[in-house]
This record gives structure tokens, sequence and C-alpha cells, in this order.
């Protein structure tokens, strides 16, 4: 177990090296001044010069590179240019929004996609089976954002439950924030449990079809207590690795959804910074994503072994 | 540099304990009191400081609220005194002797006198200075603290542009003891204090009471940032703001209107809408080619397709509330027939190709298409390249890399933009140069304002570029709101006017 984690760890580490290297460069590369941006149309040139002194941009970008990586090693990330606040802090506000929804779409998108997949995969060819599948097809095929318009329209302009976007903060207390937070949740959720339940059931008739499973009932075990204990469990493997994916996906991926409910959270922070060229937040931002995604990806992998003793091994 | 914890800060952390202790919402509802406001806008400012950034969020925010300067603007365009409160200038027109209004503090208990004038003036005018609005201080010679409520300005020659160009939002007076956290953290003279800034979400003022002028009848208001056209909708719908300062979608205007829980108030803002045309590149070199395209555009088809209606039609680059004002529209009417003939005159009776570069704002993207489509009508073949703020600032406005594009020009008289030959649209005339010289000394009300109008036709019958629409304001608030600017002389929103009806 611990060669297998070593092994992987060093391949994190590599991964974030290349990533930072490349988003650098391509971020670097894209063209805009984000002192002319700042500045507008009437900037002369020598206070377009002040600017950029004032915001270190005029340093070599290999030199800007290397101060930005290793700040990033001390928990740096600079100082933004548009906001002036360090990225930092930024990034740590925004996080208390966006991690605290992707988590809350995580669960809600398993509660439902558990028991949809599971009571599909028992019932399989049959009406309750057929109907959740039809579901599942309508939940891929939808984009979020037009669940996300939907909700509003519905819960926000015309029943009034809820606020039409923004976020209350959690000093407000937890139920305000996660009052605030749940019909962006529905939305991000909704198409990520359509999926999951899928392959929930998939994954599910496979093992159901395995020799094990046969034994099982062989040995006097009820079709109930086996498509639990033994169905389930061996199931996981492959949609713990869709929820790996999904939860980086709702980290990074619900910049639309904070748009549809101007929600300050990560997603919004990238959208306003490649708009504004601040391009120390754009970088800092991105590369936490990979981290994260990297890390979600690592910990799913031990998650493997710890599920399948087989993996723990083969090394 | 500060150095933070990437994924807590204490007092997000402490924030979000406590919000597990409690449990409970302790949601506060001033909403009854009717002495606060929630006003959205579509962007959110990048700092607080006016003085060093263009953002015209920043400005929404704090002019007349925070920062106030020596003169300053009313909604209805005119300049009166701020914190200046007479002035006199000398008969030659180069000095200006400002008197200060006594007894006034900054929101930190400082008190505003000439010393921060004479700071806030030579800051602006620095050789390092980042002010995005350096020009409006470049006749200034020197100032001069005669006492603590005496400033004199001299400038190097006249200019009748100069109470005006003081009532910009770059030009208000600041404090050298606030300074160095103006950006997140600023502390002015007006009669709302910075209170707290959610970034990505609000921004919140409060009433000053130690103000010197009267007091507001806010309390406090919130500027909340909705981006999306169709979220702005929403929450205007859910009630979730009372005001929208400058409404994004036109499209949703008449359902406002038909609802009796709304006010939709329309006005105009100092933007001159344009078909801006590279002046030095082949073939907009040739007037003939420029006067074709005049003709070419079907201003009212535009103005009733991108913005439903909303906008004025011009014809020079100039704001027809102005006194000033030509209508010359007629000089550019639409004729397509004629613009073919012109173009065949000029020798391209095929027509031709060039491009037409357009940045995010509707007016520019819904616009674009509709134009592109007109000038196919005469045989002008435009490739619509969408681009970004920032990339049109670096390719069309830098680089002067374009044929066509579509811009709201929204400074405030900005018609001296056109005496400037490196200026992105690269028009080059002398007469046009001579007579902004001219205008720039002159004081003298009724003849400056012959001057901008010889102006106006000068670049009218130049064809310099496409005139399209002065860019309507569209604001959306709930019926019982008050005092909102109707039309923009400046990007603000002035808290100072706004009460709610009992």
């Amino acid at each position: 177990m611990l060669r297998y984690t070593l092994k992987r760890l060093i391949s994190l580490l590599i991964s974030l090296m290349v990533a930072s290297v490349v988003i650098f460069m391509v971020i670097e590369v894209a063209p805009g001044d984000p002192a002319s941006f700042m500045l507008g149309v009437n900037a002369q040139e020598d206070t377009l010069v002040a600017l950029r002194a004032e915001l270190g941009l005029d340093v070599p970008k290999v030199q800007r590179y290397f101060n930005w990586v290793s700040g990033m090693l001390v928990g740096d990330f600079g100082t933004s240019y548009t906001y002036r606040t360090p990225v930092s802090q930024m990034i740590a506000d925004r996080l208390w929004v966006s991690l605290p929804l992707a988590l809350y779409a995580l669960a809600l998108s398993t509660l439902i996609a558990f028991p949809a997949g599971i009571y599909a995969a028992a019932r399989r060819g049959k009406p309750g089976d057929l109907t959740v599948m039809g579901a599942t097809q309508l939940g891929i095929a939808v984009p979020n954002f037009w669940f996300a318009m939907m909700l509003v329209l519905i819960f926000a302009i015309n029943l009034r439950w809820f606020n039409a976007g923004g976020f209350a903060g959690w000093e407000n207390g937890l139920w305000t924030g996660l009052h605030s937070l749940t019909l962006p949740a529905i939305a991000l959720a909704l198409p990520q449990a359509a999926i999951l339940a899928r392959v929930m059931r998939s994954s599910l008739l496979d093992i159901l079809g395995e020799d094990f499973m046969r034994t099982a009932r062989a040995k006097g075990v009820s079709r109930r207590q086996a498509l639990w204990r033994h169905g389930v469990r061996n199931a996981l493997i492959p949609v713990l690795t869709i929820i790996g994916l999904q939860f980086s996906f709702l980290l990074a991926g619900s910049i639309i959804i904070e748009k549809v409910f101007y929600l300050p959270g990560l997603g919004r922070l990238v959208f306003q910074a490649i708009s504004a060229r601040d391009l120390i937040v754009v970088e800092s931002v991105v590369m936490l994503l990979v981290f994260a995604v990297i890390t979600v990806n690592f910990l799913v992998d031990l998650a493997y072994a710890a599920v399948d003793p087989r993996l723990r091994s083969r090394t | 540099m500060q150095r933070g914890e990437i994924f807590m800060t204490k007092q997000a952390f402490r924030s979000f304990a406590s919000a597990l202790v409690l449990g409970t919402s302790v949601f506060a509802t001033g909403a009854l009191a009717k002495s606060d406001i929630t006003i959205a806008m579509q962007l959110e400012p990048p700092h607080l400081d006016p003085t060093s950034a263009a953002a015209q969020a920043i400005d929404s925010v704090v002019y007349t609220n925070i920062f106030e300067g020596l003169t300053r603007f009313m909604g209805d365009g005119s300049v009166v005194p701020g914190l200046a409160e007479s002035w006199e200038i000398s008969d030659d027109g180069t000095i200006y002797t400002f008197k200060l209004r006594e007894g006034v503090a900054f929101h930190d208990g400082t008190a505003m006198d000439a010393e921060d004038v004479k700071f806030s003036l030579d800051r602006a005018m620095a050789e390092d200075s980042v002010n995005a609005q350096k020009a409006l201080f470049a006749g200034i010679e020197s100032v001069e603290v005669v006492d603590p409520l005496t400033v004199k300005v001299t400038l190097s020659e006249p200019n009748g542009n100069f109470l005006f160009n003081m009532a910009w939002g770059d030009a208000v007076i600041v404090a050298p003891e606030s300074i160095e956290t103006i950006q997140t953290n600023p502390v002015g003279t007006g009669a709302f204090t910075f209170g707290d800034w959610v970034q990505g979400d609000s921004i919140v003022l409060n009433r000053n009471p130690n103000y010197w002028g009267e007091q507001p009848a806010l309390e406090t208001a919130t500027f909340k940032f909705i981006s999306d056209p169709t979220a702005a909708f929403a929450a205007m719908m859910a009630e979730d703001v009372d005001a929208f300062d400058n409404f994004p979608a036109p499209e949703n205007l008449p359902q406002f209107e038909a609802d009796p829980r709304f006010q939709v108030i329309v006005g105009s803002t100092e933007g001159e809408t344009i078909l801006s045309t590279n002046n030095k590149q082949p073939p907009f070199d040739d007037i003939r080619v420029r006067q074709a395209l005049a003709h070419a555009i079907d201003r009212q088809a535009i103005i009733d397709g991108a913005m439903f209606g909303y906008g004025t039609p011009i014809g020079t680059h100039f704001a027809p509330h102005n006194p000033a004002y030509v209508d010359l529209t007629g000089t550019s009417n639409y004729d397509p027939k004629k613009a073919a003939e012109l173009l065949t005159e000029a020798g391209y009776a095929d027509g031709f190709e060039t491009t037409l570069h357009l940045p995010p704002p509707a007016y520019a993207r819904r616009g674009g298409e509709i134009i592109a489509a007109q000038l196919a009508e005469v045989g002008i073949k435009a490739e619509i390249i969408n681009v970004e703020w920032a990339q049109w600032l670096e390719s069309v406005f830098k680089g002067k890399d374009f044929g066509l594009t579509v811009i709201s020009h929204t400074e405030p008289m900005d018609i001296g933009i056109y005496a400037r030959p490196d200026y992105y649209f690269q028009y080059d005339s002398l007469d046009a140069q001579t007579l902004m010289q001219t205008l720039n000394a002159t004081t003298d009300p009724d003849e400056r304002k012959k001057l901008l109008e010889e102006m106006q036709r000068l670049i009218a019958s130049d064809f310099v570029n496409g005139y399209l629409f002065q860019l309507a304001k569209l604001g959306v608030a709930k019926t019982g709101v008050q005092g909102l600017w109707a039309n923009a002389p400046t990007a603000a929103i002035d808290l100072t006017q706004i009460s709610w009806a009992e």
C-alpha cells in the first residue's frame, strides 16, 4: 500500500509541475494588457508605464513565473491586478461558496442516484426501470442552466420561496447559507444524478451476472440480501470513479450556474478575471483547480485500493 | 505582499463556525423601514479608487456618495459647486482661485482643507500618476495653498473646460492620510461612508452622520453585481433588488412597464455609439467610401433591432441633450442607392472586404450583425470578429488593426478626440485640430457653442465615422423609489437624491 501511495504521489507532483508551466505560458501568451484594461481609452502612455511598474508587470516573464511558483509553495499567490487584494484571500473567500455548493450538489446527486440506480437494476426491464432510465435520459440531455432558469422561474419568481440568486453569507446562519445555495445545487445536481444513476445501474447489473452472486444465492442468501451485501458493494468502484470526476467538475465547472445565480464563487471569479486580464488571478485559480482535480483523482485511486484489496498488491 | 492561508481565512472560518453553532437565521429585515435600498449594476468595480482606473463601475459606486470634487455634475449634466463653495477666474482665464467649504471632514475625521486639494491635484499630475484621465490635468501649471480654505490653480493657458474637468470622478479630492488603502477602503468627504465589500457579490455604504451638507434620506445602500441579463431579469422580478442602474436586456422592459410593481426610467447617457472607421486603412482613406458607408446604414433599423427602440439617432459625435447639439442625421441619411453610386465612383463597383470588430456589449454584438447585413446590401463584405474588451483595446485601440468597429464613446464632451491624429480611428485634419485649439482657449459660452457646432459639422461632412445613436440609459426600479438619475452625464448612482415614497 505504501509503495502504491508513493508512486501515485510522485506522479501527482510531476503533473502539478507540468501544469504550472502550461498554465503560465498559455495565459501570458493571450493578447491583452492588464494595465490598459484598467486605464481605458484615454490613458496616456506614461500612465500605462507607471501602472505596469506598480503592478510588477515590467519584470521579465521567466522571473515572474518563478516568483509565482515559489510564492505558491508558501501559500502566497500574489496580489490581484484589479482588486489589489491578496489572491489567496480572494480564493479562500470564493471557496467558501464554491466548495459547499459542490458538496451540496454532490450529496444531492448521490442521494438521488443511488436509490434510483439500485431500484432500476433490481427491476431490470420492468416499467420501474424504464421510467427511471427515461428520466435519466432527459436529465443528461437537458443543460443545467436551463434547469436553473426553470427553477428560478418557478421557485423564485412565482412561488417566492427562494431568492433568484446571490449568496446570503454563512455569517447569517447555516440555514440561510444553505437556503441560498439550494436552487443552484439542485440545478447542478440533476444532470450529475442522471449520469450517476445510469452508471450505478449498469455497474450493478454487471455484478448481478457474476458467478459469486449465483453462489451467494445458492448458499441461501435472499435476493435482497445478495443485492445489498454483495452486489452494491462490488458495484461501487466505477461509481466512485464517476463521483470523483463529478466533484472536480462541480468545483471547476459551475461557472454558468454561478453566473445565472450571481453567486460570488470561484467560477465567476475566473470569468471576471479573464475578461479583466487579471492574469495572476486566472493562473492561480486554474492552478488550484488543477491541484484539486489531481488530488481528488489521487484520493479516488487510494479509495479503490481500500475498496478492492487486489489493487494494493498490484502496484 | 500579504500572505494568506489558502483554504481558510480566519474570518471565513469564524463565520462558518458560528453559522454551524447558530444554525438559525438572523436575517435583518430593514426593508420595512424603507431607509435602505439595494441597487443592482452589471459590472463590479475592480477597486474603489476613481482616480486610478477607468472603470465606470467605480464611479457608479463612489461618485458624490463617498468622494467629492471641487465641482460636481448634477443629474441634468450641469456643473455646480462641490467642495469649492465659489471661485474667481482671473481676467486672462488662467488663474482659478477656489474658496473651499468650511467644516468639511473626511470620514476618518481629518479636516479637508487646501492642502488636500493640492495633494489630490499634484498626485493626479505627477510623473508616476496612474490617473486614467491624466489629460484633464494637463493644463495645470501649479497649485498653491493660499490659506487653509483658499487654493490658487494656475493654468498654462486658458481652458474653458476647466471647471467641467474638475467635476469628473477622476478629479475628486482625496486625503494623504488614507491614500495607501484607498482602493479597498475609500475615505472621502461624501454623504456616505464605505461599509463592507463582499467581492463578487455586493458593496454596502452607510450614511455619514457628520456630512457637511444635507443629510440624505437613505441610511444604507447596497450595490449588488449581476452581470447576466437573464439573472438581472429574475432578480428584479423576484424583488431581490429595488432598482437596476442600467438594465442590460432592453427586450424585457415592456414587461416591467406593464407591471404595476415597477417603473422604467429611460434616459440618455453620454455614449455616442458609432461605427468607428479606420481612416488610414484603404479603402476608408477615401472620403467617398466613408460617405458610402454612412449612406448604407439605416440607423432606425439598428436602434429597433439591437436596442428594441431605445436610443436617439445622431449624425455627429455629440450628445443630443446638449444645448450645442446640431442634428446632422440628414447629412448621412439612409440611401443605399447613393451608397452604391459612391462606391462605383471610388472604384469599388463590386464592393470590397473588410473586418468588423465587435466588443461584448449588446449594442455592439447585436448592432454589428445588423450593420454587416446592411453593408452587404451595397456590396461591402464585413467579416465579423467578436472580441473581448482586453482584446479590443490591444488590437483595435492600440494596434489600430481593424477596418470597422462598433463602440459607444461614453466620456462626456469627448469631441476633442477628433483633434488627435494618433487616436485609433486616425482622423488627421488640420481644420479639426485648429478648431479644437481655439475652442479650448475660449471661455465665452456663446462663442464656445458656435465653435462646437462648427466642429460637429466638420466631422459629419468628413464622414469620419458612421454615427449611429446615443446610447440610452435604461433604469428599472420598484414603484416608490424616487430621485434616481434618469440620464447619465457621468457614471454615477447619486444616493444623496434617492428616497422612498411614503
